[in-house]
């Protein structure tokens, strides 16, 4: 009885949705104000009863409610709790359900946060957010319902896949998808301020915080995944190009574009068409990494189950959306004109180097991803593409994006003089050559790439230091007053957000050169050696978890005489899947290495197979994500975003009235 | 409209229409690097017998299909009925027995119909490395002279075997029948 209630506020709220992207766009079209107001109602509703059902399928898990096909194909009754109710967002269904849910919350976050724009403006954001709502949650309802039952019922349920059952899936997907959907509100907003012919200063700062906030949690989801599969799938691997990862990764180097393209909107009124081109690929990137996680285009060790007719349906959504906005884009684009001016050496420039190089990089993985299929396509032979292509297509695009990082901050819009950058910047400059040079010494043989690396990343952070004492200003001002300056987070967020940044590459350039991995075979008390850590085999033993039994290898780790750490990698048999052995690895973190043991299969006798690993600096590379995600959260919080919007409320009203004549006159 | 927006245009189709013929593929339908290669060498004792040595030779003669099983395979189990037909009209049928026990694979057959001609017994994977043995059951087309000519994967079913494998037999043996006559 329970389902068919969550099914129903399903349809409920897909009714809604549908009202939704009609009324509010009717009403800014006629110049209506209680159909745009009707906009508001709609999205708290569709909400509430989006709210509702992910409640319904939540509790169905926990009260083992097999009766629902999708609870007995990802759920069993001695799962442990925690791991019920992440099974929700564990299969196809549950996870598009999540996904509309989190499309809905974000919607109810625009009427929540959007009282001081202008109500064209929020009924237009609100009407394309309906349209995207009702596409997925049409999808949901007619070729993916979770709350579809099955008779007989089965007494025991399937279980959810043991590689699931971990804390990264608590986090993963919910961060990830909040992300993705988020690409929908930034793209609701391209879409008003092309329907609307108003693209100035006050809309890129409107959209600046979502385009932030979206673009937060695509770091933290990306992140999260990283770590996760980092110590799960029991090899250190931490990316792989994978093309469900880069359906993630493709939107999040456009969103990383669109930020930095939406300030120079912002600040100089430039960028402007392409600023909403970055906003529609966003979100296209968005579907189209939906499409290939859920049709099965692409194989991937992440892809669902899959059914042609789900890929029919979302190929659907992705064309609409495509030829849709393209459409309006056409039509509209050249109306919103062109920006101020600026020289060939400015910060303008530099942001523009760095969005043609992010945008060239996201071009590169896509033709990546989607090139298998284009040669499957015309019958030329299956083929990957793997990690040796991205890797060296992506690190001459991103060495130079770095060496922007550094200088963009410091120098000035509109014009600036390349002497003055020099001047300011050239201890910087020598200091970060030198630390990077010498730093690979630290650990073993000197790379030339590494090295240049390594220099780039404390370029970046020296640059950032040197632009914060820059802003402190004189000495003679008091203390007060020149912190204040500096904790504006908007500025704050920026330079942490590029710290963040240098941090990850720090770890990733160490990681890929230094990193010694090691397959050796122990018997109780036997040693092996890896990186100047010594590891023995103490005992072996049985454990027994809640679903699962497995074998527990305790191994001690010696570095040069002193104990480092007592590690215990386990081999897991979980009860639904016994064929199917899981590795949890087991892992001693700190500042600047990671020590890791995988336990690997029983060999003759009482010896079994490990796999050792020394991983430097990987700790920098969840610290540079969170600092990434931290700094983008400083500057979407910015109040520079509210209090502007409280001081234009007077020529709002000038505005207002101007752009309901225009649209009066247009059609 | 601008040129440079039809080409955005064009673009956006021509990744539409991709997308949509991505669609009708199926990615997981591996090929084999082996399809147009010898028959990879081997030698494992007979299942009935562990005194006999078997050998590649053994499958080779005649177009054959070469199938992979074990007792502990439950697909192997719903798939042999259709290799029971297949060996009742007259394709020879060889196998690995694969990661299996001898006591209760030939327990299994002697409870059960046999529709093997050959078995060889390889209990620790040993030829299934060698013929790229992803998972059982699979099924392997050789022509008259040992030459892989198609690999299935996963178990075979009517539809395949009157699309797929039935048309290939007959080609072959047709080319077969051709040669002999010339020579």
């Amino acid at each position: 009885m329970v389902a068919e209630l969550g099914n129903f506020a399903l349809i409920l709220a897909l009714c809604l949705a549908i009202t939704q992207s009609v009324l509010p766009w009717l009403g800014a079209w006629l110049g209506d104000a209680r159909l745009m107001r009707s906009g508001r109602f709609l999205a708290t509703g569709q909400c509430v009863f989006l709210a509702l059902a992910f409640a319904i399928l939540v509790w169905a898990f926990a009260v083992d409610d097999f009766t629902v096909r999708y609870v007995a194909s990802h759920s069993s009754a001695d799962q442990p709790l925690i791991y019920k109710l992440t099974a929700a967002w564990g299969g196809h269904e549950g996870s598009l359900l999540l996904w509309v849910f989190l499309l809905g919350a974000w919607g109810f976050a625009v009427t929540l946060f959007s009282r001081s724009l202008p109500r064209e403006v929020v009924a237009r954001v609100l009407a394309v957010l309906g349209m995207v709502s009702a596409g997925f949650v049409a999808f949901t309802v007619f070729t993916s319902n979770p709350f579809e039952r099955v008779v007989p019922a089965p007494m025991q349920g399937r279980g959810m896949n043991p590689l699931l059952q971990d804390p990264g899936m608590i986090l993963h997907p919910p961060l990830l998808y909040m992300g993705y959907v988020g690409t929908a509100v930034i793209f609701a907003f391209a879409i008003a301020a092309l329907l609307g012919g108003r693209l100035d200063a006050a809309w890129a700062r409107w959209s600046r915080p979502w385009t932030t906030a979206a673009w937060v949690f695509l770091t933290l989801g990306i992140t999260v995944g990283a770590w996760w599969a980092y110590y799960e799938l029991g090899w250190g691997g931490w990316w792989f190009w994978d093309p469900v990862e880069n359906a993630s990764f493709l939107p999040w180097l456009t969103a990383t574009a669109l930020i930095h393209s939406l300030a120079v909107t912002e600040k100089r009124g430039g960028f402007k068409v392409w600023t909403l081109m970055l906003a529609i690929a966003t979100f296209a990137l968005t579907v189209l990494g939906a499409f290939i996680v859920r049709s099965g285009v692409i194989t991937s060790v992440h892809a669902f189950a899959t059914d042609p007719e789900r890929g029919v349906f979302l190929l659907g959504i992705l064309s609409l959306t495509l030829l849709g906005a393209l459409s309006v884009y056409t039509w509209r684009a050249p109306k919103v004109g062109l920006g101020g001016a600026f020289t060939g050496y400015s910060r303008e420039s530099l942001l523009l180097a760095n969005n043609v190089l992010l945008a060239v990089a996201c071009m590169a993985v896509f033709v990546g991803t989607l090139y298998p299929l284009a040669l499957d396509a015309f019958g030329l032979g299956k083929i990957s593409v793997g990690p040796p292509y991205f890797e060296t297509v992506f690190a001459p695009l991103m060495l130079p994006l770095l060496l922007l990082v550094g200088l963009g901050p410091s120098v000035a819009w509109k014009q600036a003089s390349p002497g003055d950058t020099v001047r300011q910047l050239r201890w910087a400059c020598v200091a970060s050559v030198l630390a990077g040079g010498l730093w690979p010494l630290a650990l073993g043989t000197w790379q030339p790439l590494t090295a240049l690396s390594l220099m780039l990343a404390v370029w970046v952070v020296l640059t950032a230091l040197l632009d914060v004492r820059r802003r402190l200003g004189s000495a003679r001002q008091p203390w007060p007053t020149r912190l204040r300056r500096v904790l504006r987070p908007s500025f704050l967020g920026m330079h942490l957000a590029h710290m963040g940044l240098a941090l990850v590459v720090v770890a990733i350039a160490m990681v890929n050169t230094y990193e010694v991995e090691r397959d050796v075979r122990l018997a109780p008390g036997e040693t092996a050696s890896a990186a100047g850590f010594d590891f023995t085999l103490r005992r072996m033993e049985s454990v027994r978890g809640a679903n699962w039994e497995g074998d527990q290898a305790v191994v001690e780790v010696v570095r040069e005489g002193r104990p480092i750490a007592l590690l215990t990698p386990q081999r897991r048999y979980y009860d639904a899947q016994p064929r199917n052995p899981m590795n949890q690895a087991s892992l001693d973190r700190s500042a600047t290495r990671d020590v890791y043991v995988s336990l690997g299969e029983r060999l003759e006798g009482d010896a079994w197979s490990f796999r050792l690993y020394y991983k430097p600096y990987m700790a920098w590379m969840w610290g540079g994500g969170l600092l990434l995600a931290l700094g983008g959260l400083l500057a979407a919080a910015d109040r520079r975003y509210r209090l502007a919007r409280r001081h234009r409320d007077e020529p709002q009203v000038a505005v207002r009235r101007h752009a309901t004549i225009g649209e009066t006159i247009q059609p | 409209m601008k040129p440079r927006l039809i080409l955005l245009l064009l673009g956006v189709s021509a990744l539409l229409g991709l997308l949509f013929m991505g669609l009708g593929l199926n990615s997981r339908d591996l090929p084999s690097p082996l399809v147009g290669k010898p028959a990879p060498p081997f030698m494992l004792e007979a299942l009935e017998n562990a005194e006999v040595i078997l050998t590649e030779r053994d499958f080779i003669g005649e177009v054959a299909l070469v199938n992979v099983w074990a007792t502990w395979c439950g697909t192997c189990r719903s798939e042999k009925p259709l290799l029971m037909e297949l060996a009742r009209g007259g394709i020879p049928i060889h196998a690995f027995n694969y990661r299996d026990e001898r006591d209760s694979a030939l327990r299994y057959l002697n409870v059960s119909d046999n529709p093997y001609r050959t078995i060889a017994y390889d209990p620790k994977g040993d030829a299934g490395i060698d013929w790229g043995v992803y998972a059982t059951p699979e099924t392997y087309v050789l022509d008259a002279e040992g030459v892989i000519r198609y690999k299935r994967i996963g178990p075979l079913t009517r539809q395949l075997l009157l699309d797929e494998v039935l048309p290939l037999i007959e080609t072959l043996r047709a080319g077969e029948a051709r040669r002999m006559a010339q020579s």
